[in-house]
């Protein structure tokens, strides 16, 4: 690198031929610069103290008076074409650095890794939450009680008979020493009880949580499974009312589709009683008709358990398996997958049902 | 209950082409839910005919067996045979060779020919066997699925049948009938019968229905008969446990008479064996009328029939010939000698029919349904007989069935009756029930007419009296479970069909939404899903072992906890009293299927009794208790907090190109404990803890700030891990989640948030080893007073320059103050203050 061009005669301050012929050089070493670098020498050159341009500015100075203004003039406006010209292509070139560098910083996207691992609740659970979510929307409380539970309000609140085929040791998971009365619980409605014991009339409430029955798990029964009860008390409620809430419960769940369908059944905690059938127009296989639970309205015997005069309340009541509608709504085939805690089963759903 | 058709058509407008599939189509809109069908002719095919034997030679083969080489007239005689086909001899003669030898020339037995199939998707066809054609099969019961009996061909003389050659053996055998299987509900007795279905049957379809007890004739008054006395001392709940039996006797019987075909078909399609022609009789009443039948060998009975309750150490060796003890409750029907049967349940071997029996008893009693179903249940005897009996038989329907008994023995079994009788008992007060006008329309919702309220009751065979303000209404008497004005909406709704049921929405007062500690469970459980950990539902049952170890911080010290009576298995017969167990468990499964990296938690209840478990008692059905006795019940219920608890074995995250996974360690399981605390507003302490289930020196006690311990969270004890096949470091936590949510602020008070600006003064103290940095933390807190915004620990160093048995703990400190700004001196002093705390308390020095 030099500071002055080599052997470059210093001009007149007032050839204009000379200046211009400078300036044009500079302006082309200049546009010459391919880099950052060689633009900084070619500014050295050109405009640093030693170049030509610099001293002939200096000779200015020691001209007459008379002719200082129009050096001067010539002067700056040359230098002003040079700084010009270098401040232009500074800026090209910069632009040009910045988008080589961001060239070079490509990366694969495709290749990024997981950094978080992404958790999952269990679709049981998410999908109790949703229920719950549609009936607390209703108006509706949702109400919890204790899965060991006093056989009282498991059977006898519930008009079951003390010697009903359900209450069992076959069916029943009974504590020792079963003397004390204790067992777990073999469906939510305890919590209905407990419910119309501890609330004022009118009562809607919604009763979701693991219940317990002595079956071995297979691909379609499990000891532990869950449910979800509701529970309504009121003045003049019917079965109309039941079919009513199932129904838009069911639209809400299945979509505007959805039909239900009461057939006769029987129930100690209900009269009359019926199976609820859904009709599933997604269902794997085609369109059909699922069992998904029972209801009815609530028998008299069992207002009365909780002090209720059945001859001012009526009310209806319904339940159904949070495994079996997971089943059929998501298709899940086997019963186990819902028990094993095998987390590629959950993960599958992630936060979602 | 099984319906085959023919037998339903007898009494019901079935369709002459309905099958199974269409009758349960009809049941089920009366509630009666389909279970199966049972069609023969979906496994078997014909040409399956009668034929005659004509020639029978033996051939005996060397492998030592002897076969027939048989000739069998399909077609009369004179007659063409107008079947075609492969293997079909147009003479009306098919060759065939039997291995059988029950069979002699003469005989006319079943020939399935060439082209027919036999259950188990067996083709008939004629092939070349022991040197000759042999065109078609002659079939034994069991090949043609209709019995066990595999020792013979089936000979149809044997079961009385001589039908002409060339006859459908298929149409002969009842083999074209079919069954339609229905589930009854327990609380419709009445069901279990031809009789209570066809009714049913006649209700969904609106079509007539007769009676099959009105074709029956049976004398109006019965005396005379055999001695029976009832005799009753305790009756349970008050009820005696016989209020009629009916005796019969028939004399001159030939129990060794076959059972005929139409007979036992339908019995084979009902799912009852045939087992000899008395009993099939007895079988058969039961099946069309509902009501069960005993028939005792009257030779062997010894004095009159006494009906009463066991006296203790009785013992009664049954029909399937086990003895059982029998206990004071079981009612039995006794004789001179002794216990000859335990009454509704099973009869005793003593007094059986056999082939021998001339003179048959026939019983047709009325028993109480709890005194049944506990004898079942006692003695683990489930039958024909008890399940009707548990759910209700006609009380007027014995007199009639004993008559129909009566009648097949004369006719079938070629007997004669005796005119004398025995009907002793009182039958039970009629149930009337008041019906008001609207009570059905009102809980229904369907406007009924009073048209359909009073066809409904009177198609059920209820007696419908109009009476003040709607009806009276006397239930039939094999309705045992009509007893209330609500029982009766459900039979009306029933008969007008629930399809008629209008859809209305009631409308809930406005609610309170969630309640706080609902939201509460939700928020902790979403926050762990979001912090990356995946939620799994445990079953609850644990071992001992299990509760004991992770129940209870210090070694050997034992877990109360609750056992189950019954539990499933014998290793896991205890209710958790922690949720880690299970978590163990279920990322042991995980491991076992090649995941190794996990991060599991569950927020479960957990049974923690104390003191009283139970109740002694009960209080009785349909009454409100007491307070007092339902505090009772309340205190009886063991404690069931809900808790969380996170098990993370491995590593964060799956390893993959330019990241490297990070280990978790114990740092991790009280990170996640915090922030279940944090997600709550609940601030968590953490101090060195003791857990047996816990690395010694890797354990965080948790507590709140009230001192009340929460839980425990940190590294798993190595030796557990191993013991368990887990992964070395894996880490856990536990922490009652009931605590956290009752711990937490109803109301978060603001803070000022000052704008003056901060003034942050580092300092690094020197403190013995033993020294735990939060307390050295909380220290510098409390002695930096009020302008200390916030506090951190950023790092602990000991080695080189660091005094041996001592570590140095290096503290950022963020001043502020809300009115000002802090000049530097005022942070230095606070600074200086604070330190001067933890000099105090733990001699710490400044570096």
């Amino acid at each position: 690198m030099t500071e002055t061009l080599p052997g470059a005669a210093i001009p007149n301050p007032l050839d204009e031929a000379a200046i211009t012929a400078a300036v044009d050089q500079a302006i082309a070493a200049i546009a010459g610069a391919s880099t950052l670098d060689e633009l900084k020498a070619v500014r050295l050159a050109h405009t640093g103290e030693k170049a030509p341009l610099s001293l002939v500015n200096r000779e200015i100075g020691a001209l007459p008076k008379d002719q200082k203004a129009a050096a001067g003039k010539l002067m700056g406006s040359s230098r002003g074409r040079v700084n010009k010209a270098l401040a232009e292509r500074t800026a090209e070139l910069e632009a040009e650095n910045d988008a080589r560098i961001l060239v070079e910083e490509t990366v694969d996207v495709t290749a990024a890794p997981r950094r978080r691992r992404a958790g999952a609740r269990h679709p049981l659970s998410t999908l109790q939450d949703r229920v719950a979510d549609i009936f607390v929307g209703m108006g509706w409380e949702i109400a919890e009680g204790p899965e060991v539970e006093s056989e009282w309000f498991n059977f006898d609140a519930l008009n079951f008979k003390p010697d009903h085929p359900a209450r069992e040791m076959q069916d029943t998971f009974f504590v020792e020493p079963p003397e004390a009365h204790l067992l777990m619980r073999t469906h939510t409605s305890p919590v209905q009880v407990r419910s119309m014991l501890e609330r004022e009339v009118p009562i809607y409430v919604l009763c979701p949580g693991k219940v317990f029955r002595t079956d071995e798990l297979d691909a379609t029964h499990t000891p532990v499974f869950h449910q979800f009860e509701g529970l309504a008390i009121d003045r003049k409620l019917s079965m109309a009312d039941l079919r009513g809430t199932l129904e838009h419960f069911a639209r809400q769940m299945f979509g505007d589709e959805a039909q239900i369908r009461l057939r006769p059944n029987y129930f100690p905690f209900t009269e009359p009683s019926a199976e609820l059938d859904i009709f599933h127009p997604g269902a794997k296989g085609g369109p059909r008709w699922i069992e998904w639970g029972g209801c009815g309205m609530v028998n008299p015997n069992v207002l009365r358990a909780a002090g209720i005069d059945p001859d001012i309340y009526s009310g209806f009541a319904f339940g159904m398996g949070i495994e079996r509608t997971l089943m059929f709504r998501n298709e899940v085939g086997d019963m186990r997958d819902m028990i094993e805690g095998d987390v590629r089963f959950s993960e599958h759903f992630g936060m979602e049902i | 209950m099984r319906i085959p058709l023919s037998w339903l058509r007898e009494f019901a407008q079935v369709p002459a082409g309905a099958t199974a599939e269409d009758v349960m189509a009809e049941l089920v809109k009366v509630g009666f839910e389909e279970e199966a069908v049972h069609r023969p002719t979906d496994a078997l095919k014909g040409p399956i005919v009668v034929g005659q034997v004509l020639s029978l030679v033996k051939e005996p083969q060397t492998n030592g067996k002897t076969i027939n080489w048989c000739q069998v007239r399909v077609v009369p005689e004179g007659q063409e045979q107008s079947l075609t086909g492969k293997g079909i001899d147009p003479s009306g003669v098919q060759g065939i060779i039997c291995g059988a030898h029950n069979f002699v020339e003469g005989d006319k037995v079943v020939v399935t020919l060439p082209g027919a199939v036999l259950p188990g998707d067996f083709h008939i066809s004629a092939r070349k066997t022991y040197g000759h054609l042999s065109a078609g099969m002659i079939a034994s019961v069991r090949e043609l699925g209709i019995g066990e009996d595999h020792d013979g061909i089936l000979v149809l003389s044997r079961i009385g049948l001589d039908p002409e050659i060339g006859t459908d053996a298929m149409e002969l055998l009842g083999l074209c009938d079919e069954a339609a299987e229905i589930n009854v509900t327990p609380d419709r007795g009445y069901a279990f019968s031809i009789r209570g279905v066809a009714r049913e049957y006649a209700h969904a379809t609106g079509t007539s229905f007769t009676d099959p007890a009105s074709k029956v004739t049976a004398p109006a008054a019965l005396t005379g008969g055999y001695g029976v006395k009832i005799n009753d001392d305790a009756p349970i709940y008050g009820k005696p446990g016989c209020d009629r039996f009916v005796a019969r006797t028939v004399r001159g019987v030939d129990a060794t008479r076959p059972t005929p075909a139409w007979m036992s078909s339908r019995l084979r399609l009902a799912g009852i064996r045939s087992i000899s022609l008395p009993v099939d009789i007895s079988n058969y009443v039961m099946l069309e009328l509902g009501q069960p039948l005993h028939f005792y060998d009257q030779d062997k009975l010894s004095g009159d029939i006494v009906v009463r309750r066991a006296v203790a150490g009785e013992k009664l060796t049954t029909l399937d010939g086990k003895e059982r003890s029998l206990d004071t409750e079981d009612l039995l029907i006794t004789d001179d000698s002794g216990p000859i049967g335990v009454a509704g349940v099973m009869g005793g071997a003593s007094t059986e029919v056999s082939d021998a029996t001339s003179t048959v008893l026939i019983e047709a009693a009325h028993f109480e349904e709890v005194s049944i179903a506990r004898s079942r249940r006692r003695h683990k005897l489930p039958s024909e007989a008890s399940k009707r009996f548990e759910r209700g038989v006609d009380w007027q329907v014995a007199n009639i069935a004993a008559q129909r008994a009566v009648d097949l023995l004369v006719e079938l079994a070629g007997g004669i009756a005796d005119e004398a009788g025995t009907d002793v008992g009182t039958a039970p007060d009629a149930v009337t029930i008041a019906l008001p006008a609207g009570f059905a329309a009102e809980r229904i919702g369907i406007d009924f007419t009073e048209e359909q309220i009073v066809t409904s009751l009177e198609d059920l065979g209820a007696v419908v009296e109009k009476a003040d303000a709607g009806w009276t209404v006397s239930a039939p008497s094999w309705r045992n479970d009509l007893e209330t004005k609500e029982d009766l909406s459900e039979e009306i709704a029933r008969l007008v069909g629930y399809d008629q049921i209008p859809a209305t929405l009631p409308v809930a007062p406005p609610g309170r939404g969630l309640t706080r500690v609902q939201q509460q469970r939700r928020r902790l459980i979403q926050a762990l899903a979001d912090a990356g950990l995946t939620e799994v539902l445990a079953y609850p049952f644990v071992s001992k072992a299990a509760n004991d170890t992770f129940g209870v911080a210090e070694a050997g010290a034992s877990r109360t906890a609750v056992k189950l009576a019954n539990p499933i298995s014998e290793e896991h017969g205890y209710l958790r009293t922690s949720v880690l167990p299970g978590l163990i468990e279920v990322a042991k499964r995980n491991h076992s299927r090649g995941f190794r990296d996990l991060a599991l938690f569950e927020a479960g209840l957990v049974f923690l009794p104390d003191g009283t478990v139970g109740t002694a008692s009960i209080p009785p059905l349909g009454v409100r208790p007491s307070d007092e006795v339902l505090d009772a019940l309340y205190d009886g219920v063991p404690d069931q907090p809900l808790h969380v608890a996170a098990v993370l074995t491995g590593h964060d995250s799956p390893a993959a190109a330019g990241h490297t996974p990070r280990a978790w360690d114990w740092a991790d399981a009280l990170d996640i404990a915090r922030l279940a605390g944090d997600v709550l507003g609940v601030e968590i302490v953490v101090t060195q803890g003791h857990h047996q289930a816990f690395h010694p020196g890797r354990a965080a006690q948790l507590s709140l700030r009230t001192g009340e311990v929460v839980g425990y969270a940190g590294e798993l004890h190595p030796k557990l891990l191993a013991a368990s096949d887990m992964p070395a470091r894996s880490v856990a936590l536990e922490i009652n989640a009931d605590a956290l949510f009752e711990a937490a602020a109803d109301v978060i008070v603001a803070r000022h948030i000052s704008t003056f600006p901060v003034a942050t003064q580092d300092v690094a103290l020197v403190v013995p080893q033993d020294i735990p940095a939060d307390d050295v933390l909380a220290a510098l807190r409390e002695g930096a007073g009020e302008l200390l915004e916030d506090v951190a620990l950023f790092d602990v160093y000991a080695g080189k320059g660091i005094e041996e048995g001592k570590k140095s703990l290096a503290f950022g400190l963020r001043f502020r103050a809300n009115d000002r700004t802090l000049t530097a001196d005022e942070a230095s002093a606070a600074r200086e203050s604070a330190v001067a705390v933890a000099a105090e308390r733990f001699g710490a020095v400044q570096r």
